[in-house]
């Protein structure tokens, strides 16, 4: 009878996801706070047609730099558009150019950072060069350099951005493939017959999934940052498309000091952004550590 | 030996009576004082090249324009009238003969070259030969200007003979054009690109030192032919594209002018900053910014849709609130709005597109868009230059305006060279932000804008359109004033309102700001002029 009982008790506890997020959340309260920050923001630019209270396009001349106010909560631009409309329409920018950027970038780095690990010798070690080189280059020096040739325009600004991050991500994604590599299933599988693409693909990449999933992360705030600073310099999204770094040229700087909501408000929305992004990052990077993980 | 001393007493005597008026003309009434180093900043990259022939941009006048000579110059005590006065020439401006067909130019003796060489009529051939009637290979950006001339002559080492296809009022001040450099004809003989990379004039400046892009420095011209200038021992232009840089400069004392120009706000905050120490000087600017549409492309071949487009534009309004934050304001046709030949209000108000009732028009805007059969949910092209003032300010302003009417553009901003090439070589846009600035106002000259395509290469929108070129030579060739603004009007209307071939959007506004102890310079209406720096000096003590 108490065979049964203690069969019972012995069992793990399956635990629901809600349950999971709510362990998660108590033992990463800071993760936590930038999910929530980072589901809002997520939420306002699916819902930007719903939430924002005007037209982000329009100019309303009577209100150029427009205080804000009970009509225009963070006040206007010099073109008399309303600001807090533009930050949500802007984020649709911030979140579609980081989110795609970032899951293109390290993907690719993860399949080819694999690959590299995996074939070693001469096409790792002439692959490692390349990544080297591009490595060499600080991050928006390159996205500069990219969007030069390329030219401005959404599209452009997302290969400007993801080119960047193929290297980073292959190279840490190398590391941990290193020690796959040397591991008997993938002799076994080896011995098997499966294809070199097969190997990789169904049995290498499931197994670095976690240092995949920190960089996409990490990434995304990146993206965000880097996207706002080639708007700022002219070489991103042009207007009249609502984006935060655009947002900050132009009329922010001319008239800073005597409408400084103007660039106040787009700046705070960048912060808050890449802080949600690197924070929750992190705390995705703790939680998937096993060391930390026992600990 | 006589004739020589006489030329000479004349020479310093003109020079004198010239100097005496720039000074006695400054505003304040002060005496000019001598000495200094005066920087101004430079609101442009470098230019090109360092070659005025071949240039039109402001970002090679600016620095490179008190190196050298003019035949003639637009008045500096009045830079605002149609005065012109003598630079290199002796005397007054030559009265035409030979019913209006010849001028004959005596020249300055004694004047040299930086290097020592002496300048002579066959420079000046050789100089407007390059201009007028530039050998292939070589570009000449104000060839058209000269389309009267048939031939420049030198009887003599100090007289310039220029013999006129036909008699035309724009030939003196086209001749005026501060881009009309005199080079050296050794130095052209040997090779004629070598002014591009090297400065050689007789100027006011001797050049010391050129870092492209970054600053250019010189020295007072010791043998200067305008005795008694220039005042300034040194001059230093800094390069500075940048605005909020320019506007730092300038309060921080770095620099005591820029020339181009500022918004009104950055005025304003220029004003606040440094009280009297900060002089401010505005006038109405003989540049405009125009809306291009690329007839090769459909569907902006078809006059219904261009209408479509000018009639959306509220251009009074337009003019209000954009000259609150963007260096446009005024409401004009083709013709620079304090002109003679321009039109009036009430003349204006008779095209599309500047009509009292904006919602009327654009409701007909709207009905011939779907006569035209225009897709709405299409996108097309704005291309725009990336400079923010006046370009992209008022580049969003045209897309709000011809959203309201249910057209949809994306602006596609590109850098000078590159926007240029869409211009000239691609033609990858539907529409364009574009700009006619001139020099001198010579609007029988700076209307050639409106040619069709493949006679002035400078019309971007590649139309081809042979009465409204009979419509401009007609006006062209008219001696009478009031004959000719009738003319005018005839060719205005047929550009603006019954083929709609360009649109122009509002005129410029020039403010500029610089230290009051910067003297002796007067706003004129285009940042190309009053750039020799021959006639403005500093004092210290309006800084006390």
């Amino acid at each position: 009878m108490n065979v049964a009982a203690t069969t019972v008790d012995a069992a793990p506890t399956e635990k629901t996801l809600l349950q999971k997020i709510g362990r998660m959340a108590r033992r990463q309260p800071l993760g936590a706070v930038s999910g929530i920050m980072i589901l809002i923001m997520v939420l306002v630019a699916l819902l930007a047609d719903i939430v924002a209270p005007h037209d982000p396009l329009k100019m309303n001349f009577i209100d150029q730099l427009a205080a804000p106010s009970a009509t225009y909560l963070l006040g206007t631009d010099e073109l008399g558009r309303d600001i807090l409309s533009r930050i949500i329409y802007g984020s649709r920018t911030a979140l579609f150019i980081g989110f795609v950027s970032a899951f293109i970038g390290a993907t690719l780095g993860l399949v080819l950072g694999v690959t590299s690990a995996y074939l070693g010798g001469w096409f790792d070690l002439i692959f490692q060069r390349i990544v080297d080189i591009f490595m060499a280059f600080p991050l928006i020096i390159m996205a500069l350099a990219i969007v030069s040739v390329f030219g401005s325009g959404v599209g452009n600004v997302i290969i400007a951005i993801t080119i960047p991050f193929i290297p980073k991500c292959a190279r840490v994604v190398r590391s941990s493939a290193l020690a796959l590599r040397e591991i008997p299933y993938i002799d076994a599988a080896r011995a098997c017959g499966y294809s070199h693409v097969r190997i990789v693909l169904v049995h290498m990449v499931p197994n670095v999934m976690a240092p995949y999933l920190i960089m996409v992360t990490s990434f995304v705030g990146q993206a965000i940052l880097l996207e706002a600073s080639l708007s700022y310099l002219g070489l991103g999204v042009q207007e009249p498309t609502a984006a935060w770094g655009l947002m900050l040229r132009g009329g922010a700087e001319q008239f800073f000091e005597s409408a400084p909501w103007v660039a106040i408000f787009p700046g705070l929305a960048i912060t808050l952004a890449v802080f949600a992004f690197n924070l929750f990052g992190d705390s995705l990077r703790d939680a998937l550590d096993p060391k930390l993980r026992s600990s | 030996m006589l004739g020589l001393r006489a030329l000479t007493a004349a020479t310093v005597g003109a020079a004198a009576v010239l100097a005496a008026g720039f000074a006695a003309a400054d505003g304040h009434g002060d005496k000019p004082k001598y000495g200094g180093h005066f920087t101004y900043v430079i609101p442009s990259k470098a230019p090109p090249s360092l070659d005025a022939h071949r240039e039109t941009t402001y970002g090679v006048i600016h620095p490179v324009r008190p190196y050298y000579s003019t035949l003639l110059r637009v008045n500096p005590a009045d830079p605002s009238s149609d005065v012109y006065v003598c630079d290199l020439c002796l005397g007054d401006v030559p009265e035409p003969t030979n019913g209006g067909k010849t001028y004959t130019f005596k020249l300055k003796s004694g004047v040299k070259f930086h290097d020592g060489t002496p300048l002579t009529s066959a420079d000046v051939k050789a100089s407007f030969d390059k201009i007028i009637f530039p050998p292939e290979g070589v570009s000449s950006a104000r060839k058209s200007f000269y389309m009267m001339v048939d031939s420049v002559t030198t009887p003599d080492a100090s007289t310039v003979v220029f013999n006129l296809k036909y008699a035309s009022s724009a030939f003196i001040p086209a001749l005026a054009a501060p881009y009309n450099f005199i080079y050296s004809k050794a130095k052209l003989d040997a090779d004629i690109h070598w002014y591009e990379k090297n400065i050689l004039g007789s100027g006011p400046f001797i050049l010391d030192e050129y870092q492209s892009g970054a600053q250019i420095t010189g020295t007072k011209n010791p043998n200067y032919y305008l005795k008694g200038l220039p005042y300034l021992d040194r001059i230093t232009g800094v390069f500075a594209n940048k605005e909020s840089i320019q506007v730092q400069a300038l309060r921080g004392n770095r620099a005591s002018a820029q020339f181009r120009g500022f918004p009104p706000k950055t005025r304003d905050d220029l004003v606040r900053a440094l009280g009297d120490k900060a002089t401010v000087q505005e006038t109405d600017w003989n540049c405009v910014l125009l809306a291009t549409p690329n007839h090769s492309r459909k569907p902006f071949d078809d006059v219904r849709v261009r209408r479509a487009l000018t009639l959306a534009l509220d251009r009074w309004g337009g003019s209000e609130y954009l000259s609150k934050i963007a260096i446009v304001k005024t409401v004009g046709g083709i013709v620079y709005p304090k002109s003679k030949l321009a039109a009036t209000k009430e003349e204006l108000m008779q095209l599309d597109g500047y009509k009292a009732d904006l919602e009327a028009s654009r409701a007909r805007a709207r009905e011939l868009l779907k006569e035209a059969g225009i897709d709405l949910s299409k996108t097309y092209i704005l291309n725009n230059r990336a400079v923010d003032q006046p370009y992209k300010v008022v580049g969003v302003w045209l897309l709000d305006q011809w959203r309201q009417i249910g057209l949809n553009f994306e602006q596609q901003v590109k850098p000078t060279g590159p926007f240029y090439a869409s211009l000239r070589e691609k033609g990858d846009f539907d529409v364009s932000i574009d700009f006619n600035c001139q020099s001198i106002v010579n609007p029988p000259i700076d209307t050639s804008k409106y040619l069709s395509s493949d006679i002035n290469p400078a019309n971007y929108s590649r139309v081809v359109d042979r009465k409204m070129d009979e419509l401009y030579n007609d006006m062209l060739l008219e001696a009478d004033p009031a004959k000719q603004r009738v003319k005018m009007r005839t060719y205005e209307k047929y550009v603006l309102h019954d083929q709609v071939t360009q649109m122009i959007t509002l005129w410029w506004f020039r403010t500029t700001v610089h230290r009051s102890h910067f003297k002796g310079w007067k706003i004129s209406p285009s940042h190309y002029l009053g750039q020799a720096l021959d006639t403005v000096w500093l004092d210290p003590d309006a800084d006390k």
